[in-house]
């Protein structure tokens, strides 16, 4: 362990207070690559609605294409803010504190920005959004509850609302803190935010209970969410997504990813807002060992899949298989996917040395992604352009320049709508690095050096 | 009318991929003109088509042609996956699209082992003078909406109106979809299943009578004839 340093609960306030009190050119900086990202998203996805869906790549047999990668994709990115706190504060891993609340958001925005793309998708917002609103208003009729696209927004709300109620009890702490650093309207609004919060001992007990309950009860909803999510391809009749080893490769490959994304979001987090005090190397130790384990495991499940095609012997799951390994361009898909998502940095990752070296650290988790996101396409759609036996139809999908565009802006808008948090909220809870540092203050009995516990007295309001 | 379950055979031996099946279907059911820029992208719309096949190596190359619609499937793929109920079955064994329903998730034609479904990327347009030759009793699908085959479903509302209105089923009788109506050959043959004396359902238990792609479940009203191949008997003798 390096040496920490001691932080006095003021020097805490000051440094992770100063983007909610101020705008430094650092933060803003930092919102101009989102901010380009998600504007080319944004008249994307106006031509799109304007113009339909002929300026996508999509046409039979891939009715579904880079949108629903994505939306695949950044479901999985969200399973890391539930992996990382509801695992770890049940674990009572002690490492988790500063970087939960910045997961937890993240998989808030990567939901929300999920949430869009099949609206995107069915390229006619409007009536996604109407009639699959579970109420049959005039038409007698309610959504097909048969329908994995029903199962879905209910998983995916499910989650939402699990993740929001999280975030926000464990943000109510801190609400209160800005709320009495600060005046006037803002004082107001933190004041509402903070619902009461005045830090007696039954509140924290509550606040502890209720995020330890939480912990427990959005794990189901974790695990089911993204095998809800592959049930959209496994319930199908297309050979090679009918499969049933779908539900958990897509969890753990979803776990793979998000982890990896909260890698790359804490070393980000460091250098935009000078959080070296909070976020330390031995944290990018611990997430790197944790990550060796998920990504050997997600290993596992890809060769399984392959397995699993090759023990039943089914001609048209081996063909797809064969076309995911050998022919043009899911060969170089699926080389660069295991390269950047296992073989390059796995090794890495198993020296001390890499997994303390931050930019080799957010580096490699950046190759982890692309290669998760590769391993979205090349699950989907290798399988969907040779459907079934009548080979007269079957035609290659190339994704179009408007796709991509929306692709590359769901980025922006994760990282736009993390950046506009940070102006509100501290991205690490102050409350939690308070109370690391009191836990660090061992107390000894005798013999014994029990951990110290928090004292509220009136003298310590700072806290 | 719930005795009724209509149905196809496809007799394979007798179509000569002359496409007249495809241009009927066409001006029945408002289908858009396919243009090269549709053909190119995979994006044209025929609720049938002919699948061309070649068989054998040149010079000694056959063609064989598939028509190829919806089948209609008594377990179709494409129904429960569909969120809004627009695409369901009728009491008649037919597969009904609604389009007023339809959001376009497009996971119904995902789901369709037989590309029977088309979808519309672009809003239909057709030349001026085209306009007033448009069938009335057909709706024109905007953009964003799945079709497919409708077994041609105005006119068995239209004949059953008339059975009705006559007291007799004489119209119903003599009820044929457009494309069956068009085709030279005979190969297609439309009619009620439930009737044992229709030749659509002496033929439907012939001997050389198939299902394509027995193996997905899908339990099709449609059903297809083998082809007889005269030349694949000469060759077995001869060897």
């Amino acid at each position: 362990m390096q040496d920490r340093p001691t932080l006095t609960p003021t020097q805490i306030n000051e440094e992770l207070l100063w983007p909610v009190f101020s705008f430094r050119r650092r933060h803003a900086i930092a919102f101009i690559p989102p901010m380009i990202l998600l504007m080319g998203g944004v008249a994307a996805v106006t031509i799109l609605v304007y113009q339909g869906l002929w300026v996508t790549g999509l046409a039979r047999p891939a009715f579904w294409g880079f949108f629903i990668v994505n939306f695949v994709f950044w479901i999985g990115v969200s399973h890391a803010g539930t992996m990382i706190s509801a695992i770890l504060r049940l674990t009572q891993a002690e490492w988790k504190r500063p970087i939960t609340r910045a997961a937890e958001v993240m998989t808030i925005f990567s939901l929300i920005t999920s949430l869009l793309h099949p609206v995107i998708h069915a390229g006619r917002p409007w009536r996604i959004i109407y009639w699959l609103l579970p109420y049959d208003f005039s038409r007698g009729i309610w959504p097909d509850i048969r329908s994995p696209l029903v199962w879905d927004p209910i998983a995916i709300t499910t989650y939402l609302t699990g993740s929001v109620l999280f975030v926000f009890t464990a943000l109510i702490p801190d609400f209160a803190l800005i709320r009495d650093q600060s005046t006037g309207l803002r004082k107001k609004i933190y004041g509402q935010l903070a619902l009461g919060w005045r830090g007696t001992p039954r509140q924290w007990k509550l606040q502890g209970i209720f995020g330890l309950l939480m912990s427990a009860l959005i794990l189901p909803v974790f695990v089911s969410v993204h095998s809800i999510v592959s049930w959209d391809f496994a319930v199908s009749v297309v050979p090679a997504w009918h499969v049933t080893v779908y539900a958990p490769y897509f969890v753990i490959g979803a776990v793979h990813s998000g982890v990896s994304m909260v890698l790359t979001l804490m070393a980000l987090m460091r250098w935009i807002f000078k959080l070296e005090n909070y976020i330390w190397e031995d944290h990018f130790d611990a997430v790197g060992r944790l990550l060796i384990v998920i990504a050997t495991l997600w290993l596992f499940f890809f060769f399984l899949d392959f397995a699993f095609s090759f023990y039943t012997r089914e001609e048209q799951e081996l063909a797809v298989m064969e076309r995911r390994l050998f022919e043009w361009p899911f060969n170089a898909i699926t080389v660069i996917m295991v390269f950047t998502s296992y073989i390059i940095p796995i090794p890495l990752w198993l020296s001390r040395r890499v997994r303390r070296n931050i930019p080799l650290m957010f580096w490699t988790s950046i190759l982890v992604n692309i290669g998760m996101w590769l391993e979205r396409y090349f699950l989907i759609i290798p399988a969907i352009e040779r459907k079934q036996e009548l080979t007269f139809l079957w035609s290659n999908y190339v994704p179009s320049l408007i796709e991509s565009l929306v692709v590359l802006a769901s980025f922006g808008m994760v990282g736009f709508l993390l950046l506009l948090f940070a102006k509100f909220v501290p991205l690490v809870p102050a409350w939690e690095a308070k109370e690391g540092v009191v836990f660090r203050e061992d107390v000894q009995f005798g013999q014994v050096v029990l951990p110290g516990i928090i004292k509220e007295t009136e003298e310590e309001n700072v806290w | 009318m719930s005795d009724v379950k209509w149905g196809m055979v496809v007799d394979v031996d007798k179509c000569s991929g002359c496409q007249a099946c495809v241009i009927a279907c066409m001006a029945e059911n408002n289908i858009p003109i396919n243009l090269d820029r549709d053909f190119k992208e995979n994006r044209s719309i025929a609720w049938i088509r002919i699948e061309r096949y070649w068989e054998g190596e040149y010079p000694d190359v056959k063609a064989r042609f598939l028509p190829v619609l919806c089948q209609h499937c008594g377990n179709a793929p494409c129904e429960p996956v569909c969120p809004v109920y627009a695409t369901f079955h009728n009491d008649q064994g037919m597969n009904i699209q609604v389009y007023n329903r339809c959001v376009g998730t497009r996971y119904c034609a995902n789901n369709c082992p037989y590309h029977a479904r088309y979808f519309n990327y672009r809003r239909p347009t057709w030349p001026e003078t085209y306009n007033n030759y448009l069938n009335p009793d057909v709706t024109v699908r905007d953009r964003g909406i799945m079709e497919k085959c409708s077994f041609c479903v105005q006119r068995i509302n239209a004949a059953t109106r008339i059975a009705k209105r006559d007291g007799n089923e004489d119209a119903i009788a003599g009820l044929q979809t457009a494309c069956a109506q068009a085709c030279p050959t005979d190969a297609l043959v439309f009619g009620n299943l439930n009737n044992p004396d229709s030749q659509v359902s002496q033929l439907y238990n012939d001997e050389r009578s198939y299902v394509l792609q027995e193996s997905i479940g899908t339990q099709p009203n449609i059903r297809y004839l083998k082809k007889i191949d005269e030349h694949a008997a000469a060759e077995a003798h001869a060897h």
